[in-house]
């Protein structure tokens, strides 16, 4: 692992590029960072919300008084409390609709699923709250119920939503997405092989340690502090100003140390009910989700019921591709169809393609993002029929890619015109990898096969509004505040840029995440934009803090700022011209600042631009015990384009979990409802995410291809690693088996029962 | 609210007395790791919680006089394992115990526990059922044995009497040519419930079984004891004949549920499968005693 | 409720608490005596964020009683640096990033530590069970075995 490291250190490079110590790390292993629910406040009190135990049923009535006269109970709030915003007239913040928002925090008109937020409570202890939840008598009149996309998309199919309509009808398809090139069917006309399958998928958690929590404290002055862990403070402010009509200027989110969010926590569900029974108790209020509600009440990420249909021509063109796929939004209207309907076929020229994606609600939590949103759904249907095409054709499946990959100039169907493409590189880089060329023992002992698949992916990152000042402190050292939660080593990158930057010393440089009234507006960290916007903006403060700095040598040397560089942490003359003086170190500077001008610092704040996608190409080997129908994970090698690793191990850490992520996905994680509309496995227990002995070493292959739009040439790398594992894996199962799976996960009954088909 | 209250007695005789004047209100806390689910899922509000684990008896390893192994029912399976002897005359039991959740959980949840739990998943049960033990139990009328099989009522549910406690189990001597075995199948590699659990002490002599039994857990209301399996074993050289009749009696004795760990089907099919690995283990190590 | 008097040594150093009797461990040390280092990820012993040691033994604190804690040693994530000293694992951990999001690292540095007392030389199939009990979401357990690995390796060197 180190020996890459070297190969990733740019030549004159000191610090970007290395695998420097976190800011963060020390508070990490010692247990001193401070997360969500790790804070306190004098006179805390705690609240608790009571949920829908209906899958589907309209409110008739609520009634709090018995609660509210239980001793030690300090507040309650129901939707009446929370800003309605009426469901005929859209409010957006970002990619969410207030509609649907305000009816997600706290059911309104219906409980929409079995853990649908009724009524909030804050009590002097948590004990004290929840029997204050079990006395709140709530009058249900309980409606059929539907789970499940096909039966959610039947014509006889409980209706959620009378005001959703599709092609004129009350209908549970909340909307339509459609990308398109050329005709599809003029393309079909001219192929020689055309597979087309269909291909179902569970909803999954994003899986976070840390539930979410927060406390808010709001004073008798109107103002409200925020302690919370998110994925973006900014959101918090905003969101729960637009639930609770608290202005923003009276807000102030603190972000505390996140565990972990992989796009959940781009959304609030406590905030806005934490700061409306701290208004009215008067007191802070705390509130932590348990591990049960985090599973039946937050957004886990869409399940999936698609069709791909692709044609080839005989020597591997590929002339046309159609995608339709229907994505859960879960209860309320917002599942990502972006993902499916944009990136399915993106690593591809095709001259042909339509791709249509539905957005199904039905009585399950609303939606929330999960890296990539939505792009492992179409991925894991294109992926897995291209792998057939391949097969049709005698084609090995990564010189069908090559063969047909996008390049400088490709048409995308969702609209872009690609600039630089680096998908050829990644695809080259699994098939002339050791991994890829290694022999496989294909039945190491009776009752065990084993086989290899393929994969690719594409996701779009993001750019977007980012925030940053970079101060010179008086003793001259650093300190640099973003807007973004670091969720996984974003300040360990922004140290090295600013560092190497200025020619110091890593450890001079400390970076912090700023709170929404000490750093300017940041958007989400989220679509792998941090690393790639917040660099891009720390880079521009330090440049001008280094401007500040000649300037100021310039005034002490009486000459030309233009005659000074600033070179390794000290101010120069630019030449013999410039005249001989000994440079001046930014120590020096910094104890000379205020005579000569004032305080040394300087902040950005940008809509950032020139964040290119990126590309992701996979393989792995897997064992397949065929009497039990365990499948196993052998051996995984994961190539990316990560344009510039500012710090290789979070990168290599990014690829890591993200196919981690996605070997849970493929193979055991699932969710499991009752017949009554209940999530039947609302714990880690039998929500089987991967465990550390489930999984083997996970290889990245970081291909540094700067993006040239980028002062670093950073790309964002995040999310990718997610897009192809589902189809890799089902592609090596098939390959283990000749059977084709295309249910997710491959779970043991379901594979020993194809086994005996 | 509940007013609860916690006792950590020093000897068996307040345990008994005090859970059984609690009248069913009361729980046993050994490891614990059950029990707290259970009350933090609001499954169990107890009244009072008697910490048996401060009582001799409960946490001892004792080598009878016979030469079998009596355990206290409130060790965990953590300490087990530290044992010199225990692990080399019974592995199965061993690792059964050990197979209970994590590491974290191995350092509290005990064989007592598992069994009082009353799933038909505990993945010791059927390890002690092939091993034959018997549980000492002690209650207001004193003490008795029972064999563990006769322990289980159903899910949640056993045969104990109101106020009784499991003591100890007692392992009998390990003739010589004895092995026990025991694998259960779960999706992961750790951390998850058995689907399929089965346990199998065998004993030969000159590559012949002279005495077997088998446990199965996961695929009935309780955890069973297969007798018609051992019967097939019983007499055979472990041929493939013998160990399919094997499996096919612990098929045949299949009572299961589909539920979000399993399905019908796949729990009989992975009960014969489980069955033919667990006896070859098994048999491994009586070769080697 | 009455509370229990508990009187317990937590990281080297006695201490003492009143308790309701049915409140876990990891509620103690997090809301009474401000040990917020001891995670809560589940509550029902699925996770390992909450992982501490009892007399040198590792346990999940959501799964242990408070009152249980009488007489007995408690070893949190607070007592495992010696003053400015990191141990191994923690500047392990640090220079491999063996951390992304930091909640469940903790526990697993605890499980680690607990798992190297036991077996200063373990295979990668042995840490990889060893730390089955602590759920990691960020990291694909990667650099958190190879930490466990070389760490192993360096306590080893130091010790002969």
């Amino acid at each position: 692992m180190n020996v890459i490291s070297d190969k990733l250190q740019v030549e004159g490079n000191r610090w970007i590029g290395t695998r420097t110590v976190r800011p963060d790390g020390a508070d990490k292993v010692t247990g001193r960072a401070a997360y969500a629910a790790d804070n306190t406040m004098p006179g805390m009190i705690w609240g608790k919300v009571l949920r829908s135990p209906h899958a589907h049923a309209v409110i008739r009535s609520v009634d709090t008084s018995k609660a509210e006269a239980l001793p030690g109970v300090k507040a309650v709030v129901t939707a009446r409390d929370i800003v309605d915003f009426p469901v005929d007239k859209s409010v957006m913040l970002g990619i969410q609709d207030m509609r649907w928002m305000c009816r997600n925090v706290m059911a309104r008109e219906k409980a929409l699923f079995h853990g649908h937020p009724i009524a909030a409570v804050a009590a002097i202890n948590e004990e004290v709250a929840a029997e204050a939840c079990r006395l709140i008598e709530v009058d249900y009149e309980v409606l059929p119920h539907v789970i499940e996309i096909e039966d959610a998309i039947r014509p006889d199919a409980p209706i959620l939503h009378d005001f959703l309509k599709h092609e004129g009808k009350p209908s549970n398809i909340a909307g339509t997405m459609t990308a398109k090139l050329g005709d599809v069917e003029a393309g079909f006309a001219e192929a020689d092989v055309i597979v087309e399958r269909t291909f179902r998928t569970r909803p999954v958690h994003q899986g976070y340690i840390e539930p979410q929590a927060c406390t808010v404290s709001y004073a008798a002055d109107g103002r409200a502090t925020i302690w919370s862990s998110s994925q973006g403070q900014f959101m918090v402010r905003a969101m729960t100003s637009l639930l609770t009509g608290v202005p923003q200027s009276n807000i102030k989110a603190i972000p505390a140390e996140i565990g972990g969010g992989f796009g959940a926590k781009t959304i609030i569900y406590l905030e806005p009910l934490a700061l409306l029974l701290s208004k009215k108790s008067g007191r802070p209020v705390k509130m932590v989700m348990t591990r049960e509600e985090v599973m039946r009440a937050t957004g886990p990420t869409s399940g999936s019921f698609s069709t791909v249909r692709i044609g080839a021509k005989k020597d591997g063109t590929i002339v046309a591709a159609q995608g339709t796929f229907y994505i859960q939004a879960g209860c309320l209207p917002g599942g990502p169809l972006r993902g499916p309907v944009g990136c399915a076929f993106a690593p591809y020229e095709i001259p042909n393609v339509l791709s249509v994606g539905f957005d199904v609600v039905s009585n399950r939590s609303k939606v929330a993002a999960y890296r990539a949103p939505g792009a492992p759904l179409g991925a894991y249907a294109a992926e897995c029929v291209l792998d057939e095409v391949a097969e049709k054709l005698g084609m090995d499946p990564l010189e069908l890619r090559l063969k047909n990959s996008a390049k400088p100039g490709s048409k995308a169907a969702y609209g872009a015109t690609f600039g630089k493409v680096t998908f050829e590189e990644t695809v080259e880089a699994i098939r002339t990898h050791e991994h890829y060329k290694a022999p496989l023992e294909r039945n190491p002992r009776p009752g065990v096969r084993r086989g290899r698949g393929v994969a690719s992916g594409f996701w779009y990152n993001a750019g977007g509004e980012s925030s940053a000042q970079v101060n010179i402190t008086e003793d001259g050292n650093v300190l640099v505040t973003t807007g973004h939660p670091d969720v996984g080593g974003s300040r360990a990158s922004i140290a090295n840029v600013t560092a190497e930057l200025l020619g110091i010393e890593h450890g001079r440089v400390s970076v912090q995440i700023g709170d929404t009234s000490s750093i300017g507006f940041s958007n989400l960290t989220g679509g792998s934009r941090v690393t790639f916007a917040s660099a891009m903006v720390v880079t521009q403060s330090t440049e001008k803090v280094i401007t500040q700095l000649r300037e100021r040598a310039a005034k002490i040397w009486k000459i030309d700022p233009e005659a000074v560089t600033w070179e390794n942490g000290e101010a120069r003359p630019a030449g013999p011209n410039a005249g001989q003086f000994p440079p001046l170190t930014l120590k020096e500077l910094a104890a000379k600042a205020n005579e000569m001008g004032g305080p040394i610092g300087a902040g950005v704040q940008l809509n950032t631009q020139g964040a290119d996608p990126g590309f992701a190409t996979h393989v792995v080997d897997v064992e397949v015990d065929v009497d039990l129908g365990i499948v196993r994970v052998l051996r995984y090698t994961a190539a990316q384009d990560v344009g510039r690793a500012l710090h290789p191990s979070y990168v290599e850490g990014q690829i890591q979990g993200g196919v981690v992520q996605g070997i849970g996905w493929a193979l055991s994680e699932e969710y499991l409802y009752d017949r009554q509309g209940r999530l039947d496995n609302a714990g880690f227990l039998d929500y089987r995410m991967p465990v550390c002995s489930d999984v083997p070493m996970i290889e990245p292959v970081m291909l540094e291809i700067p993006n040239p739009k980028h002062p670093q040439g950073v790309r964002g790398v995040g999310e990718a690693p997610i897009v192809p594992p589902l189809a890799a894996i089902a592609n090596a199962v098939y390959d283990a088996l000749g059977k084709r799976f295309y249910s997710l996960p491959m779970s043991p009954p379901k594979v020993l029962e194809a086994l005996e088909e | 609210m509940t007013d609860i209250r916690y006792l950590a007695p020093r000897s068996l005789e307040e345990a008994v007395s005090a859970f059984a004047a609690a009248q069913g209100a009361a729980r046993i806390l050994a490891g614990g790791t059950d029990l707290l689910v259970q009350m933090r899922n609001g499954v169990v509000k107890p009244g009072l919680i008697v910490d048996i684990k401060k009582i001799a008896e409960m946490t001892e390893i004792a080598e009878t006089p016979e030469g079998g192994f009596r355990i206290g029912a409130a060790i965990s399976g953590a300490t087990l394992a530290e044992h010199p002897r225990f692990g080399k005359a019974w592995p199965g039991v061993l690792e059964a115990i050990n197979l209970i959740g994590s590491k974290q959980v191995q350092g509290r949840a005990s064989p007592g526990g598992n069994l009082c739990n009353g799933s038909p998943a505990g993945d010791s049960v059927p390890a002690m059922i092939a091993a034959g033990a018997v549980v000492t139990v002690q209650g207001p009328n004193g003490r008795r044995q029972m064999p563990v099989e006769a322990v289980p009522a159903g899910p949640g549910r056993t045969h104990l009497a109101p106020g009784e406690i499991v003591v100890s189990f007692t392992l009998p001597p390990r003739p010589a040519g004895s092995g026990d075995a025991y694998l259960r199948m779960i999706p992961r590699t750790e951390m998850d419930i058995a689907v399929v659990g089965c346990g199998v002490s065998l004993t030969l002599q000159g590559g012949t079984v002279t005495a077997a039994r088998v446990g199965l857990g996961a695929v009935a209301p309780t955890v069973l004891l297969v007798e018609d399996a051992a019967r097939a074993l019983i007499g055979s050289r472990l041929e493939e004949e013998a160990l399919e009749a094997a499996a096919a009696a612990c098929r045949a004795a299949c009572r299961p549920i589909n539920d979000k760990r399993g399905t019908i089907a796949y729990r009989i099919k992975v009960a014969g499968v489980l069955l033919k690995r667990t006896a070859a283990i098994a048999a491994q190590r009586a070769g080697g005693n | 409720m009455a509370k229990v008097h508990v009187t317990t040594t937590i990281n080297g150093e006695p201490a003492e608490f009143l308790c309701e009797p049915d409140k876990s461990m990891l509620d103690v040390l997090r809301n009474t005596l401000g040990l917020t280092g001891t995670k809560e990820g589940c509550g029902t012993g699925d996770c390992g964020a909450c992982s501490i040691t009892v007399d040198g033994r590792l346990v999940c604190a959501c799964l242990m009683l408070a009152a249980e804690a009488e007489g007995h040693e408690i070893g949190t994530i607070e007592g495992m640096a010696r003053g400015e000293a990191l141990h191994p694992l923690q500047q392990k951990f640090l220079e491999m990033a063996a951390l992304q999001c930091g909640i469940c690292t903790p526990g697993v540095l605890i499980a680690a530590k607990s798992l190297l007392e036991k077996n200063p030389d373990p295979t990668e199939t042995e840490v990889r069970f060893g730390l089955a009990g602590n759920l990691c979401r960020c990291t694909g357990y990667d650099k958190i075995v190879r930490a466990v690995l070389e760490t192993a390796a360096e306590m080893r060197e130091t010790a002969q």
